[in-house]
């Protein structure tokens, strides 16, 4: 591996995030826009899980959302909001967005980091597996569970996961992140979240496995019939060497930029698996939020994601050149 | 992506009962005893352990099952721990364990005491005296007194309750002549104010918490402090809200188990599951699918309970907008209820777990319901004939005329009606557009911009009518965007002058007649079709004791609840 023979590219990286939070606060402002096509506000949608609001009532909690001031008011209020990093406050959960969110941040960050990683090393033996055995049987058993993967709903598996794990074999438990009753701590806690944790990683982790293991059996493809790969052969280079040391390192860009997206995502691309699993991450709250109305909040997650997606596509570009140094970076 | 995860999550409202086959056995459905001849008899003889004493002396589970842990879901997630701000039904499931009413009700919804161990309405009922209990303390230590009901009752209920606002308006002023009796004044008598003062409906607060700070954003409503059986330890958003027993509650010996977990589970395959691999003990309003509940009655590792919904009752209703020409025509109106085939639609629809409706009151409500009013059989030739009456031939398509039917997507028990209510209508010539809609895009369509012809949705009674009822019926409740009122656009004089007169009837037996004739006039020009009372189920691990005790159902405050070893 090489490190970077070159000056740190300060002007690179001033320039990039002096963009993304231009890019942050447009992001910000479509999506405002956007969510005020949604019909109906918060305050209705509070007044319909009650089941019933008088008109008075319906007017003052629209006036404690601010929801009663021109569109415009509202825009500016929370673009200062988001300049000073107040994200606000939530009259649905009645406690601030910023805790809100952040409560529940650890939880969407393991699951989606771990199932990245299980997703990663998966993909890539299976991917090179697969390159190496072009068109033989491993190859085509592993295209073939990397497609089924790939075009199953993850909520059916995660169901199908549960029934035959937890219900039938009784393995993991059904969904959560801690069994409550028992109330482990200290190195029990961790083996209780570790326990929870399988199911679901596995099942978010399998839909990007399919996407991995095809992007690096292809880039293995390309470069395992260049010229340098021939002359490693000659030179009496073991297989498996040449795969992971000499192959592989030019095989990679496309995975890593597509797991660059993924990380970008890593916020809401799970609220199916968040779903099924009653994990309780920042993606389903999400969903919640946007179907109570609670705008506010939706829009403070959806701006903390575009920050997430900027800072994964700037690590992705920087570490192009990491992985192969004859990327410049502009 | 979205779409099948919509359709998976918000089935919520979904269960239901047998309710209706005990109909067609010819028993009431309101009592007791019927409930008896159950396999889950002895369960059930235990749940009424207010009444057991009565039916089945000397059984008592207590011993045998002091302490543990119960596990319930409560679907969706409540948003808040205290009903007082928001009456939405999670809230008052979880708020009800740690904040208690005045009184607390049994299946005839007769008051019993809870807070108020003795009460007083006067003969013209404009003074309500109640006694309060003594030597009860509040989660803090601190004694409530009845400053704390006065208190409650005038700055928070009246104040900020969504459904209080109503309920107590006619209330002027409330006096503490001691620390133990509080004497509400009226202007008007309120007769329906003494069946909305349970723990989950209308909880009393401590006043030294609230009084003097801003109380819809008070720490409290997060972390609440009341005189219930349980006391908070933890709400983790998304994740689980624990209680503990409260060892200073007045019932001396009470509650019966240590702790009350609640967990939160969003996807109703994922619930089920998670009662099966034994995770969950308890879980109610019908947060298990229809074409579940019949697998879970015949396990018998479960309980499946059919009551606890009489305080609610939550009716599955179409509202007929009046300003559409053709629904603004009585015949066509009529000619829709002769065209809906109910008893079919009862199996299809609600998988018979529900109880027809002859009107805008159930048999749930036995002191108010009337038998007494036009009827509508199934009956598509009539149907036809009214609609050509009406002057609505058939046109060269063969449909009289089109109407869109709208709903909230609340669940697929609304689908199914909708795609039912389109096969029936079809038959007579009246074509359905159907919509459906999420919460807040429904309200905004039906209530705020009155853009629909036909809405389907869950309209609650309540405990008593003019709590729930007559919102619908009034003219003067015609209120552009308030959701949940008369978006019909019905006004007839003679309605609103039966309803007023009932909302202020103190004598119970003349309250009764003015409301026999709302009924009979609701059913004339039907404003409202009324289709059915679904019934929510609570299902139970087999251990589980008293889950069901009264009308209020989980939103009861479990003091008396115990598993069994």
């Amino acid at each position: 591996m090489t490190s970077l023979r070159r000056p740190f590219p300060w002007k690179f990286l001033i320039t990039r995030l002096v963009h993304a939070v231009f890019t942050v606060l447009g992001i910000a402002i479509v999506a405002f826009l956007l969510l005020q096509l949604a019909p109906g506000d918060a305050a209705q949608a509070l007044a319909g899980e009650s089941g019933t609001a008088d008109a008075e009532y319906l007017a003052s909690l629209r006036a404690q959302m601010g929801l009663d001031r021109p569109i415009y008011e509202q825009l500016g209020a929370f673009l200062m909001r988001i300049l000073r990093f107040d994200l606000g406050y939530s009259f649905r959960y009645g406690t601030d967005v910023a805790s809100l969110i952040f409560s529940r941040m650890p939880a969407t960050l393991l699951l989606m980091v771990s199932s990245i990683l299980i997703a990663l090393v998966g993909g890539l033996f299976f991917g090179i597996t697969a390159a190496r055995h072009v068109n033989r049987l491993p190859d085509r058993l592993i295209s073939i569970f990397a497609l089924l993967f790939y075009a199953t709903p993850p909520f059916w598996i995660g169901l199908m996961m549960i029934l035959i794990f937890s219900v039938q074999l009784g393995w993991a438990p059904t969904g959560g992140m801690i069994n409550i009753v028992a109330g482990h701590t200290g190195f029990a806690a961790v083996l209780d979240i570790a326990h929870h944790l399988v199911l679901p990683a596995l099942v978010q982790a399998f839909f990007y496995f399919a996407i991995y293991t095809r992007l690096v059996r292809t880039g293995m493809l390309e470069v395992l019939n260049l010229e340098y790969i021939r002359v490693a052969r000659a030179k009496g280079i073991s297989e498996n060497r040449i795969a992971y040391r000499h192959a592989l390192q030019n095989a990679v860009l496309p995975l890593v930029t597509v797991v660059g997206t993924n990380v970008g995502t890593i916020l809401g691309g799970a609220v199916l698996t968040e779903t099924v699993f009653s994990w309780p991450g920042v993606g389903r709250l999400m969903f919640d939020a946007l179907f109570q109305r609670d705008l506010n909040l939706l829009l403070s997650i959806l701006v903390i994601s575009s920050i997430f997606v900027v800072i994964a596509n700037l690590v992705v570009d920087l570490l192009y050149c990491v992985i192969n140094p004859t990327v410049e970076l502009r | 992506m979205l779409p099948p995860i919509v359709r998976m999550t918000l089935e919520g409202r979904a269960g239901q009962v047998r309710h209706a086959r005990m109909e067609k056995l010819g028993m009431p459905t309101n009592t007791d005893t019927p409930m008896m001849i159950s396999r889950r008899a002895l369960l059930l003889a235990g749940s009424a352990s207010l009444l057991a004493g009565a039916v089945l002396p000397g059984i008592s589970f207590a011993q045998e099952a002091a302490g543990g842990t119960l596990v319930m879901t409560i679907s969706p997630e409540p948003n808040a721990m205290i009903s007082a701000f928001n009456s939405a039904s999670p809230v008052a499931v979880i708020s009800s364990k740690m904040t208690e009413g005045l009184l607390r009700y049994d299946f005839e919804l007769q008051p019993h005491p809870e807070l108020a161990t003795a009460w007083e309405v006067s003969a013209d009922g404009l003074t309500i005296t109640f006694h309060l209990r003594e030597g009860v303390k509040w989660h803090d230590g601190q004694p409530f007194t009845s400053a704390d009901v006065a208190y409650s009752i005038m700055e928070i209920l009246k104040q900020h309750h969504p459904r209080g606002r109503g309920v107590f308006s006619g209330v002027e002023s409330a006096e503490t002549p001691d620390e133990h009796t509080v004497i509400l004044h009226l202007k008007t008598p309120a007769p329906a104010l003494m069946s909305a003062l349970a723990g989950a409906e209308s909880p009393i607060l401590p006043k030294h918490i609230y009084e003097g700070t801003d109380v819809l954003n008070n720490p409290a409503n997060n972390a609440p402090i009341g005189t219930g059986p349980f006391k908070f330890v933890e709400w983790s958003r998304g994740s689980h809200i624990i209680l503990e027993r409260n060892p200073d509650y007045w019932e001396a010996g009470h509650p019966l188990i240590d702790r009350l977990v609640v967990r939160n589970y969003a996807d109703s395959s994922a619930r089920v599951a998670a009662f099966e691999a034994d995770e969950i003990n308890l879980g109610g309003d019908g947060l298990i699918p229809l074409n579940e509940v019949k697998r879970f009655e015949s396990n018998p590792a479960f309980q499946v309970e059919t009551r606890g919904t009489e305080m609610n009752n939550s009716l599955d209703v179409l509202e007929c907008n009046m300003r559409n020409p053709y629904l603004a025509k009585r015949e066509v109106r009529q000619a829709l209820m002769h065209a809906i085939d109910k008893d079919k639609m009862l199996d299809i629809v609600w998988y018979k777990l529900a109880e027809l409706l002859t009107g805008p009151i159930p048999q749930s409500l036995p002191n108010f319901y009337s038998a007494d009013v036009p009827s509508y059989p199934f009956d598509p030739a009539r149907s036809e004939q009214l609609l050509e009456a009406a002057g609505l031939p058939k046109q060269a398509d063969g449909f009289r005329f089109k109407l869109r039917l709208i709903w909230p997507a609340t669940g697929d028990t609304y689908d199914r009606a909708a795609q039912f209510l389109r096969q029936q209508f079809r038959k007579v010539g009246v074509d359905l557009d159907l919509q459906s809609a999420d919460v807040p895009t429904f309200i905004n369509q039906v209530y705020a911009n009155y853009d629909f012809d036909l809405s389907m949705f869950p309209s609650s009674v309540g405990s008593d009518p003019t709590i729930g009822s007559q919102r619908f019926f009034l003219s003067t409740a015609i209120k552009q965007g308030t959701p949940f009122v008369n978006a019909s656009g019905y006004s007839n004089p003679e309605m609103d002058a039966v309803l007023n007169k009932a909302a202020v009837e103190p004598n119970a037996e003349a309250r009764k007649a003015l409301l026999a004739e709302f009924q009979k006039i609701a059913m004339t020009d039907l404003p409202m079709l009324p289709l059915a009372r679904p019934i929510y189920v609570t299902v139970a691990s087999a251990n589980v004791r008293d889950f069901i005790t009264g009308p209020e159902g989980i939103r009861s405050n479990y003091a008396t609840l115990s598993i069994a070893k």
